[in-house]
């Protein structure tokens, strides 16, 4: 049960609305530096380019993602784990 | 009279390099010089001396040897091609044999022109560009090892992209190879997260409305790895991974593209498809002399044939119905 609600917990967010690519993801690293291995960033982006080449970035740097959420303006909230594929 | 011609490549021009090198022969080793790679200047005397640097990779210890060199023999300038090689221009010809044996010291060799397998060119390369699929930098080294300078009916040039974006430009050259990757998914980790949908740039894939799980149109596959590379729970996996082969493409006067002839030819079989390929031109070129494979290859009872020869080794990696070269006039519209 603890896992369960550690495995969810928000440890911190970050707003990446109108932010565009790679600034978005550039923002995301330098957050996710301040945080500790296993810790959760919740992210959120817009649809288009950035959901096209965000997530794909958090992966390629060792990250986990491991909720996505649309949100009902059409932009996405991300739910990234700091180094989850380590 | 004098052998000087076939090492030059441009041969239309007006003026007379045999008369001006004629005469003064002794001082050239015709040995040193027959892989080419030396190209007639406007001015008297003068050549612009290619250097063969296959995939456009030039170690530093080689160019600063390059330098070394250029500022010794050269103008004051390298000039880079559109193959992607180092170029040192106004070198005089009594200079060649110099200019060899210095490079020579770092392994720094001399291209080539005319009719033969030129130095492979390739994009940046897999070890660095998150795109990349396929090893376009060792197939271009392997390549250039094994097939540089091989005598064929006419200039034959070889590329090498490592994915689908094509920097390297396959469809341009008579002979291309392209990096690809045949996704396959996995239900049961799947988390249903829509990444895949949005990360495919080809609308090859599309959620599920309830589920968020991906629908996949292999028919809109591009072969291209985003899917694979942002899916967060590695659900999209490599299929199969290889080189997609286009073959018949020039650039030039007249330019032609080439199309899709075969698809995931591992690396193993890549030095085979060019011996196949080039066994076929040698052979099927005599009657038509000094003519591009992709010329030959839009006569259609020629290009069956070549496609027929092909699929005796290459079997179901060869496409079932390959389009022929197509012309690309950019002249004449």
């Amino acid at each position: 049960m603890e896992a369960e609600k550690r495995e969810g917990r928000i440890d911190d967010s970050l707003n990446l609305k109108g932010v565009i690519c790679p600034i978005n993801f550039v923002k995301t690293k330098l957050k996710l530096e301040e945080l500790d291995d296993g810790q959760n960033l919740e992210v959120l982006i817009d649809d288009g380019e950035p959901m096209q080449n965000v997530p794909r970035s958090i992966k390629e740097e060792g990250h986990k993602i491991i909720r996505v959420e649309k949100i009902s303006d059409g932009s996405f909230k991300l739910l990234v784990k700091k180094g989850g594929r380590t | 009279m004098i052998m000087v011609d076939r090492f030059i490549e441009d041969k239309g021009s007006k003026i007379k390099v045999d008369t001006e090198i004629e005469g003064k022969s002794g001082t050239i080793d015709f040995d040193t010089l027959r892989s080419g790679g030396l190209i007639k200047q406007r001015q008297k005397d003068l050549f612009t001396v290619r250097l063969r640097c296959p995939g456009g990779r030039v170690p530093l210890s080689k160019l600063e040897k390059v330098i070394e060199v250029a500022k010794k023999y050269a103008g004051d300038y390298i000039h880079l091609s559109f193959r992607q090689s180092l170029e040192l221009p106004y070198v005089n010809y009594h200079d060649f044999k110099a200019i060899y044996e210095e490079l020579a010291d770092k392994e720094q060799r001399v291209a080539s022109c005319g009719p033969r397998i030129r130095v492979p060119t390739a994009c940046s390369g897999c070890e660095y560009n998150p795109n990349g699929i396929t090893d376009t930098q060792k197939m271009a080294k392997l390549v250039d090892e094994r097939f540089f300078g091989k005598s064929l009916p006419h200039k034959f040039k070889i590329s090498f992209s490592g994915c689908p974006i094509d920097c390297a430009r396959t469809s341009e050259n008579d002979l291309g190879f392209q990096g690809a990757v045949k996704p396959e998914w996995d239900e049961e980790t799947c988390i249903g997260c829509r990444i895949c949908s949005k990360a495919c740039q080809e609308g090859a894939i599309e959620s599920d409305v309830e589920t968020g799980k991906p629908i996949f149109d292999p028919e809109k596959c591009l072969y291209c790895g985003d899917c694979i590379r942002a899916c967060p729970t590695d659900s999209w996996q490599e299929k199969v991974k290889g080189w997609t082969v286009r073959v018949g493409g020039r650039h030039g006067r007249h330019p032609i593209t080439g199309h899709k002839i075969a698809e995931f030819i591992s690396d193993e079989e890549v030095p085979r498809f060019i011996e196949t390929i080039t066994e076929w031109y040698e052979e099927n070129a005599k009657e038509y002399g000094r003519t591009r494979i992709g010329v030959i290859l839009q006569i259609p009872e020629k290009w069956d044939h070549f496609v027929q020869t092909l699929r005796e080794t290459f079997k179901d990696k060869v496409l079932e119905n390959p389009k022929a070269p197509t012309k690309n006039e950019i002249h004449f519209e």
